[in-house]
């Protein structure tokens, strides 16, 4: 018995996300008494498996798939699935992420084991895997159990913190018989628009609305974003007057992000955009209308005209940062 | 080209959600109920390939008591050619998967559209696991999707910070996310034509369930908010270099 982590890779790389599942799949495994191991699909360096020693791993196994730059849901779950039954997992952990939730559900059907996507508290595998999560985007904590005995569970981002638990790991290569798929949609081009931190990664983002009035404007939010180490984030008709690209649109037909620190500069707050942003832990709003009904959640609320208050912020931060 | 998209039920976007005293589940006492925005992209995409010239035919699916039938005749009247209820509360994910790849098995769909999620209890597992059942290609949170022949297209779908493009050959399961399609509002038209579609009910097959709501609560409250003088940014910057963001 054990418990097995997706450790997904990005360009070879276990990003945060995934330290973080690592995390809770670690702590979980503490309670269960089991072993906690881990699997990755496709070309890995070595030095990038000493993270998940990092964080608690102790067993590693590595499948090396041809094809495996292209990610492909069907060929991986084979291959998680077919790890996950040689080592008797009773839980696979995995992060919140595109890839996670795409391969998730396929190896829930593989193994019969329950989904808990989106987990804000460690489950208790004592009372059924009983836990919560997030649901009516962000208007709900939901309780739930399993029904079945093996679940699958994916933390909400940000929600359980990373913490490293350095332990002896083991590398072995594991023999899938997963291929591309004849039935594998397979992917023929990658196109990443933004280089710089992942939404729904990012512990800060700076959002922008409709009050920056046009594209070129854009400019300070990126530059305060950039000092932040922050990732950039806009609403939902921002993203609708091509502004700013689809991908960063938050809300509750965007992305749900719960970074612990949001500024919204610019945005009423529509109850819609609130659905996707209001688990962030400080929120800080900054806006014209003293009226606007996101200054309801928002921990900070500075009421001004943001063409005069972000700048000033830049140069705020720029001087903190000089007498470091 | 027969193309299936199942559709769910849920609380208009602008609702105030409150659970009963016990916290079991929604009060549904004055909420309205819509389609899932994401399926209704779907719907939207599949109504364009028939704008597109292509012959299809397009059957709208919702798992749900005779409370969801108004959202399956709204989705008609937006252009879909029938309707299916399967007869049962939808309880978790694995059943409702289960319940419409029972329905889809033997009906040789080629597309089968799905949302990106459900807006009630954000599970995202439906349509991959309805991919699974039915040893299809699944690509999740399609942003695009241009038909190449009968039985090919290229779908965009959303990955982190960017997009990844995809050949995929049918059947298929395509979870929809904002870009692929504009939603539409009903016609006058399109309205009377949907009372005399066809809109059948069927018996739910035998399946399993796989998780158990418990209960809701409402998320914590936030405490008051500190507004800062709009000359005195210094204090933000303070306040944020204090919590480490600095
Ligand atoms: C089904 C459905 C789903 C939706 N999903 C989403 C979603 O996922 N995400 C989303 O964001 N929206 C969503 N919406 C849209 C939502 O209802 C709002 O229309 C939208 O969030 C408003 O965007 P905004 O705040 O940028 O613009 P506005 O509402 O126009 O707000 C602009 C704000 O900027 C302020 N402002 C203007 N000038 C200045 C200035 N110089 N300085 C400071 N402040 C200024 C104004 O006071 C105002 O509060 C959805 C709507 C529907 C119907
Ligand atoms: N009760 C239901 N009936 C029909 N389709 C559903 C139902 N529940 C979920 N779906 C489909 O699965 C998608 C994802 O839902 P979920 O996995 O519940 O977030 C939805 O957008 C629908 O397309």
């Amino acid at each position: 018995m054990s418990v097995l982590l997706f450790a997904e890779l990005s360009d070879g790389i276990i990003k945060k996300s995934v330290l973080e599942a690592s995390t809770y799949g670690y702590d979980l495994a503490q309670k269960l008494g089991v072993n906690f191991a881990a699997v990755t699909v496709g070309p890995v360096d070595p030095s990038e498996l000493e993270k998940l020693a990092q964080h608690g791993v102790s067993q590693i196994y590595t499948v090396g798939s041809d094809n495996a730059e292209a990610f492909v849901n069907a060929g991986y779950a084979v291959a998680v699935a077919e790890v996950a039954e040689h080592i008797g997992a009773k839980a696979v952990v995995m992060a919140q992420t595109y890839n996670g939730k795409a391969i998730a559900p396929r190896i829930a059907v593989k193994l019969e084991a329950a989904i808990l996507n989106g987990v804000i508290t460690m489950v208790d595998p004592s009372q059924s895997y009983s836990g919560t999560r997030m649901s009516y985007s962000g208007k709900g904590v939901q309780s739930f159990q399993a029904v079945k005995d093996r679940v699958i569970v994916l933390p909400m981002a940000n929600s359980y913190g990373v913490k490293e638990n350095p332990v002896q790991s083991n590398t072995e290569v594991f023999t899938s018989s997963s291929s591309i798929d004849a039935i594998d949609a397979i992917a023929t081009e990658l196109l990443k628009v933004s280089e710089g931190v992942s939404l729904t990664e990012a512990e800060a983002v700076v959002s922008a609305g409709r009050g920056m009035k046009g594209p070129e404007n854009w400019p300070m939010i990126d530059e305060l974003a950039q000092l932040l180490g922050a990732a950039t984030a806009c609403s939902k008709p921002v993203a609708d007057m091509e502004w700013r690209p689809h991908h960063e649109h938050v809300g509750q037909t965007g992305i749900q992000i719960s970074p612990a620190l949001y500024i919204a500069i610019g945005i009423s707050g529509a109850i819609q955009h609130l659905a996707g942003v209001s688990s962030s832990k400080t929120i800080v709003v900054i806006n014209k209308d003293p009226e606007a009904p996101f200054f309801k959640i928002a921990d900070i609320g500075i009421v001004g005209d943001l063409f005069d208050v972000v700048p000033k912020l830049i140069e705020g931060i720029k001087s903190a940062k000089a007498t470091v | 080209m027969k193309i299936l998209v199942c559709i769910s039920h849920v609380p208009d976007t602008t609702t105030k959600i409150q659970f009963d005293s016990a916290g079991q589940e929604l009060n549904k006492t004055g909420v309205t109920f819509v389609i899932n925005p994401y399926c209704e992209y779907g719907l939207s995409r599949a109504i364009g390939f028939r704008e597109e010239g292509k012959q299809v035919s397009i059957t709208v699916l919702c798992v749900g008591g005779p409370e969801v039938e108004p959202t399956l005749r709204k989705a008609l009247a937006i252009g879909a050619d029938d309707a299916v209820r399967i007869d049962a509360v939808p309880s978790d994910s694995g059943s409702v998967a289960g319940l419409i790849a029972e329905y889809a098995r033997e009906r040789e769909f080629s597309i089968i559209f799905t949302g990106k999620e459900s807006l009630d209890f954000n599970g995202s597992m439906v349509p991959g696991m309805l991919a699974e059942h039915l040893g299809t290609a699944y690509v999740p949170a399609a942003i695009k999707m241009e038909l190449k022949d009968e039985d090919s297209a290229v779908v965009h779908r959303e990955i982190e910070g960017g997009k990844e493009i995809m050949n995929v050959t049918f059947p298929v399961v395509i979870s929809c996310q904002k870009g692929i399609a504009e939603w539409r509002i009903p016609n006058m038209r399109g309205i009377m034509a949907a009372r005399k579609k066809p809109l059948s009910v069927v018996k739910p097959a035998a399946v399993p369930a796989f998780v158990e709501s418990t209960g809701f609560a409402y998320p914590p409250t936030k405490s008051e908010c500190e507004y800062i003088d709009p000359d005195n940014v210094d204090r933000l910057v303070s306040s944020l270099a204090n919590k480490g963001f600095i």
